[in-house]
């Protein structure tokens, strides 16, 4: 549904984003996080055909970045950082003048369904001024969504909100994701993206890795046992280490971490191997990094 | 079309739900209809004319051939007045052109909007619009007050003076030139500046020309006759036509968002 080869953007000599090479399918939720300055908006920027590549292609819903940029225009909805509504404007009325350009035509069931949908429908005569934050945000989605895109990009869809606006535009995600729409997602909420999204791209002015929220563990961290013991694990190191299926034993406190490959294969022999050297153990499990460790592991802060 | 007349709706309904806009865009017509009523009014017996008024007003010389000193002074204020009116098709729409774009910078809501499928051309028609219309309306309309006015506080005489043809070229014609000219101004400063109040100020100065003009007549540097409306008129279109195509080429949809903080 996304395809970029060497997707590129320098402004003035400082280079934006470096040669992106990305494939996201139909259906999918694709995280994308980076820190400020990354590059995110700018790369949302260039799909949605509002800026142009400097160099690379680019292709969304088929369409060819650059050559087809009103297609592209009508077959993605887009979530902006900033709201970005009318504010002296209702609610209805800003949806409207949005179903209109994108040429919606229901325009006015297509405006109350999403109104509905959001829970703004009892508000829709209100000025969008008026609404707080998270009903703003609500009515950016509704907005983005009217022409049903097959693409919706959003961008930092939950900044600035409190925990309970930020859950209902989490959930509605997750119901767009559910309706089967492909879905960019930027974020800087790690938490987020991995409740949401099946891959994950770290990126910062150029990629540094993808995969799923597993699979970047796995490619940073490895898989990583704990054997919790009632007694110093020091003496079991050199025998566990020695295991040619064990790539790397710690001793740290009363645990043993043991990175390996295939640990539900491995473990009952682990398990016996321990037992049978005197090793009382007490709880047996898998580490599981947050993705913090891994996002700043991949962006260089650590 | 369809997108055009919603971006005409769309800053409609924007515009006149600001006071401030909305008072700028009625007091000056308002103002422009009561000035020569009151003066008329005020200065019925001034009539009088003759050699000194004709000293004092070198313009009164020109348009006053053949006429009774009373009805001299008459045309002499019609025709000031009337000129006057050719500041309203420049100082109503540079305040919403003005703020045309450098408002949906300031507010954020540009890049949804580029990011909608409409094209440039449909966007800045219909921006241009939303300032041309009303602008063109309240011109006539206040003009068409002013004639009616004059109707019943001239003489006949005086009166026929505003049905000359150079009235119609000036009010239908030139005026709405004027307009186009004005709005494309401000639709391209409005989209390279980042402050609506910027805006407005430099827009405002495109009326410096025809204030200037209202003033040499008054003060008799200049006689606007048909032939001077004409040629201002030709004047404008082709100015007119090469800023529309400038204002259209100019309009990089990529500086505007990302050289605007």
């Amino acid at each position: 549904m996304i395809k970029t080869i060497n997707l590129s953007k320098n402004f003035n000599g400082t280079t934006a984003v470096d040669r992106l090479t990305l494939e996201i399918n139909s259906g999918e939720v694709f995280g994308f996080l980076g820190p400020n300055g990354a590059g995110k908006t700018t790369t949302v920027r260039m799909l949605t055909s509002l800026i142009a590549p400097s160099a690379g292609t680019a292709e969304v819903a088929g369409f060819r970045v650059g050559e087809a940029d009103q297609q592209i225009r009508r077959h993605v909805g887009i979530l902006t950082e900033a709201p970005g509504l009318y504010e002296r404007l209702s609610a209805e009325r800003n949806l409207q003048i949005y179903a209109r350009l994108y040429e919606v035509p229901e325009v006015d069931g297509q405006v109350e369904r999403y109104l509905r949908l959001l829970g703004l429908w009892e508000r829709r005569k209100d000025a969008a001024g008026t609404f707080s934050k998270g009903m703003k945000q609500k009515l950016s989605i509704a907005r983005a969504l009217l022409h049903e895109p097959r693409v919706l990009f959003l961008d930092e869809p939950t900044a600035g909100l409190d925990p309970e606006a930020a859950k209902l535009v989490r959930d509605f995600v997750a119901e767009l994701r559910k309706q089967g729409r492909t879905i960019f997602l930027c974020t800087h909420n790690l938490d987020e993206a991995e409740r949401l999204c099946d891959r994950i791209a770290v990126f910062n002015q150029k990629l540094l890795s993808v995969d799923t929220p597993s699979g970047l563990r796995r490619q940073i961290y490895g898989r990583q046992i704990v054997f919790h013991l009632a007694d110093s694990p020091e003496p079991y190191v050199s025998a566990i280490a020695s295991l040619n299926y064990v790539k790397k034993v710690e001793a740290i406190d009363n645990k043993l971490l043991l990175s390996l490959d295939d640990p539900e294969r491995y473990n009952p022999d682990l398990i016996r191997q321990l037992v049978s050297a005197g090793a009382n153990i007490q709880f047996v499990g898998e580490l599981r990094h947050s993705l913090e460790d891994i996002y700043l592991q991949l962006v260089g802060h650590v | 079309m369809y997108k055009v007349q919603t971006i005409i709706l769309k800053e409609w309904s924007e515009v006149f739900k600001n006071r401030l806009v909305f008072f700028s865009v009625a007091f000056l017509p308002l103002l422009f209809i009561a000035l020569p009523v009151i003066t008329t009014l005020a200065t019925g017996d001034i009539g009088a004319g003759g050699p000194e008024f004709e000293e004092e007003f070198p313009a009164a010389d020109v348009l006053c051939q053949n006429l009774e000193a009373a009805v001299c002074v008459e045309v002499y204020f019609l025709n000031l007045y009337g000129f006057m009116f050719m500041i309203l098709p420049v100082a109503i729409p540079v305040t919403i052109a003005a703020y045309s774009i450098v408002g949906e910078k300031t507010t954020r809501s540009l890049e949804p909007l580029l990011a909608t499928p409409i094209t440039t051309t449909e966007l800045l028609a219909g921006k241009a619009l939303a300032a041309i219309i009303p602008a063109i309306a309240a011109t006539w309309i206040s003009f068409g007050i002013f004639v009616i006015a004059m109707y019943f506080l001239v003489s006949n005489t005086a009166f026929q003076y505003l049905l000359d043809p150079l009235w119609i070229l000036a009010i239908f014609v030139v005026g709405p030139l004027l307009t186009l000219l004005a709005v494309t101004i401000a639709i391209m400063i409005s989209s390279r500046v980042s402050d609506p109040r910027v805006a407005e100020q430099i827009s405002m100065l495109i009326i410096l020309p025809i204030v200037l003009g209202v003033v040499g007549q008054s003060v008799g540097l200049l006689l606007i006759d048909r032939q001077f409306v004409l040629l201002v008129a030709l004047v404008v279109l082709i100015i007119d036509v090469a800023l529309v195509y400038v204002g259209i080429q100019a309009f990089e949809r990529e500086t505007i968002l990302t050289r605007w903080k």
